[in-house]
């Protein structure tokens, strides 16, 4: 009796052991059947993951040895996912990396370096877009190879422009300035109009009973801008950091900067823009469709997501030129992965020509490969799309700064946005904002 | 937290008893019933508690290996100004939701129980307490939009000014609050109205024949004696109120400003997104020393309340 109950628990005990060892354990590579090796690819937007299936297809067409298994999960997931998978070391063999998150992981060695596969196969860097891939290189060492680029342009409700009598062609060379807004400025409240039908000039216009809005305010955006701010600031001749990439010392403090969140605040004040807090989360595709918003300045990765009401022209020209954040991502590959060298196959692949001609005619994003890019273009073209301005700019060679990249980027973040929202919220001056909060942010890098 | 106070009397009762419990056969079945209960509580409860009581002393971003820091992230905590806010807006949230919840669940118990019997009406307050938290969340961010959204069209309608609900930095938090108000507010009725099935109703008669009117009756007799249910109630929706995070994370993401930003979240966004995983664990053993403090209370009230029916 005495041993039986003793070898129940133990049996027990061990069982339950057991269990909780099978818990912990997990993440075991699936097996290769017949020598086969699967890879797993991961990207965050849903638009692209077609595109990129017809690549793996090709892919493994020419490598029957090598399957590819694509996991596309929201951006914001994304990177909770990538973290808790690289954490328990069971990450995607080949996932697409972004450039404010790529310091992070590199310093933790969680990416590869493939400078060494790039010296061997002898790549030529040069057929990307000028500047993309060196973004990609910190300390000798590159950790991604460049998929596409992405600028920012304006979207503008066509009938709209043409009802406040305003010829689109004027937009080519419109002007904009942080004191009175320029061109851009009078264009937006043209198009602003009061419910009784006057617009943003009319000495009798309502802003507190505003129909159409002018220009649409996308919230967030805080320590970047990217679609909200950085093309005005850095065309008055504002730059972010001391050194980029991997500046160590922000200038938020910059009287510049000040200028221009001001006078973008100054928007909501004079009724062109909807107040910060009525801007809502759902984005401005719902706004400028409801006919809202007439106007907004907006990323190329959004271009499918707008109908035929809709058309895209350039940046206005500011003190300093014409400029737009151009910023690119790139595929990286896993540092813990077990098969290294089809997975550097696999990233060549997406960085060739072959891969990212399938991905313009998909006219989705701009691919890094120039030639690839225009190819992207003439399938916008063909979908009765005219989005030049975006490659136009982007082909300037003076025409474009690039997205910031440092350390402690999400902290960055979080600081900065507090700060610009209470600026946009009315609460505070961004000349005593910005430069409070850009102590706080540089005490990061000390 | 279940596990740790049946666990307790136990191990004392154990204790005083005389001679080694070995010995007397029922101990070690006794444990074999305990196995699975014990492990469980073990790996789910005291080693991811232990684990993080460590990494407060560290400074650890998940991917590399901690590195001790001794006490420097508790005086970080200390002198963090969003840490402070996020416990300010915690406190507002709370007491915003359990007073409008609790009020109006009692209003609607008392209504359930004097005007229906229809067991329709009942299950149908229970309604929104059946939708995912998340779906609720994005179900009203889509309600409440200032440019798209149904309430603030009729409101317009009416000849009212928009309202920024979710990202006016004034309204952010009593927002969040009044939806989960509305979405908790069916059941909370319901554990009251369940409260009230004890109340004799003879009490009831009795009151009628001396000439009580209804709300004469509502305060000297139910009220009364539904008090046990009524702190049994609050105790409980006061500490799942405390553990706001997913209509925040699903709307404003703790914006504008911090105006929304409550401890939960605030503690999520550095060990998740900042990577700031020691730091984020020190702010959660200060949270463990205050929720301590909340059970205690739970445990003192709910002595406290011993029915007044006896």
């Amino acid at each position: 009796m005495k041993t039986s109950r003793r070898t129940l628990f133990a049996t027990m005990l061990t069982l339950s052991t057991l269990a909780v060892a099978a818990c912990g354990g997990g993440g075991s590579e699936t097996p290769a059947a017949d020598g086969k090796v699967t890879l797993t690819y991961a990207l965050w937007d849903d638009r692209q993951q077609p595109a990129y299936q017809q690549c793996a297809d090709a892919f493994q067409a020419k490598n029957p040895g090598i399957s590819i298994k694509i996991t596309q999960s929201g951006w914001d997931q994304y990177w909770t996912d990538l973290t808790a998978k690289l954490v328990a070391g069971d990450a995607p063999d080949v996932f697409t990396d972004h450039l404010s998150r790529y310091p992070e992981l590199a310093a933790n060695n969680q990416v590869l370096d493939i400078q060494p596969y790039v010296d061997k196969d002898k790549l030529d860097l040069s057929i990307y877009q000028k500047g993309l891939a060196d973004l990609w290189v910190r300390d000798g060492k590159r950790y991604g190879l460049p998929k596409d680029w992405d600028t920012i342009a304006v979207v503008y409700n066509t009938e709209q422009v043409a009802k406040a009598g305003i010829d689109p062609a004027e937009f080519a060379t419109w002007t904009w300035n942080p004191t009175d807004g320029g061109d851009f400025e009078k264009a937006v409240a043209k198009l602003t109009v009061d419910g009784k039908g006057r617009n943003g000039l009319d000495p009798d216009f309502d802003k507190n009973d505003v129909k159409t809005y002018g220009l649409a305010l996308e919230t967030g955006g805080g320590a970047y801008g990217q679609g909200q701010w950085s093309h005005f600031a850095a065309s008055d001749g504002f730059v972010f950091t001391d050194k980029n990439p991997f500046g160590s010392r922000y200038n938020y403090d910059d009287p510049k900067l000040a200028e221009t969140i001001d006078w973008y605040a100054g928007l909501i004040k004079k009724g062109y823009m909807p107040p910060y807090d009525q801007a809502g989360k759902l984005g401005v595709t719902p706004m400028m469709e409801a006919g809202k918003a007439a106007m907004v300045t907006t990323g190329s990765w959004t271009i499918s997501s707008w109908g035929k009401d809709f058309a895209f022209a350039p940046l206005p020209v500011g003190p300093q030129g014409r400029k737009t954040m151009i910023n690119g991502l790139a595929d990286s590959i896993y540092a813990g992965t077990q098969h290294k060298d089809e997975a550097w196959k696999w990233v060549s692949f997406l960085g060739s020509a072959e891969c990212q001609d399938l991905i313009a005619q998909n006219a989705v994003v701009f691919p890094a490969i120039t030639t690839s890019a225009d190819k992207a273009m003439a399938a916008h073209k063909a979908a009765g799309r005219d989005v030049s301005a975006f490659v136009e700019e982007a082909n300037d060679p003076q025409g474009t700064f690039l997205y910031p990249i440092t350390d402690n980027a999400a902290k960055v973040e979080q600081l900065v946005l507090a700060a610009y929202e209470s600026v946009m919220l009315g609460k505070a001056t961004a000349s005593t904002a910005l430069p409070a909060v850009n102590t706080e942010v540089n005490n990061l890098f000390q | 937290m279940a596990a740790t106070l049946l666990a307790r009397p136990l191990g004392r009762r154990t204790a005083r008893r005389a001679g080694p419990s070995w010995q007397r056969g029922h101990g070690r079945i006794a444990l074999v019933f305990l196995a699975p209960a014990l492990i469980g509580f073990a790996v789910f409860y005291l080693v991811p508690t232990v684990r993080g009581l460590w990494f407060s002393f560290t400074d650890y971003n998940l991917l590399s290996d901690p590195a001790v820091v001794g006490l420097d992230n508790y005086g970080e905590v200390l002198s963090d100004q969003v840490f402070w806010n996020a416990l300010k807006v915690t406190g507002v949230y709370v007491v915003f939701n359990v007073a409008t919840q609790t009020v109006l669940a009692l209003g609607l118990a008392v209504l359930m129980e004097r005007l229906t019997r229809s067991v329709m009406i009942k299950a149908m307050v229970l309604l929104p307490w059946l939708v995912p938290n998340v779906t609720i969340a994005l179900l009203w961010m889509w309600l409440l939009d200032t440019n798209v959204g149904f309430v603030n069209h009729v409101l317009e309608q009416i000849g009212l000014a928009k309202q920024g609900f979710l990202f006016s930095p004034d309204q952010s938090i009593l927002t969040i609050a009044s939806i989960n108000t509305w979405r908790h507010v069916g059941y909370t009725a319901l554990l009251l109205f369940a409260g009230m099935q004890l109340i004799p109703r003879h009490l009831y008669e009795a009151a009628r024949i001396d000439g009580a009117g209804e709300w004469r009756t509502f305060q000297r007799i139910t009220l009364p004696l539904l008090r046990p249910v009524l702190a049994l109630v609050l105790v409980v929706s006061l500490i799942g109120s405390f553990q706001i995070f997913d209509t925040v994370a699903v709307t404003t993401e703790g914006s504008p400003v911090n105006a929304s930003r409550v401890i939960y979240y605030y503690i999520y966004e550095k060990a998740f997104t900042q990577f700031e995983f020691g730091y984020a664990s020190a702010m959660s053993v200060f949270l463990i020393l205050l929720l301590v403090a909340l059970t205690l209370l739970q445990m003192r009230l709910l002595r406290a309340s011993t029915s007044d029916l006896a």
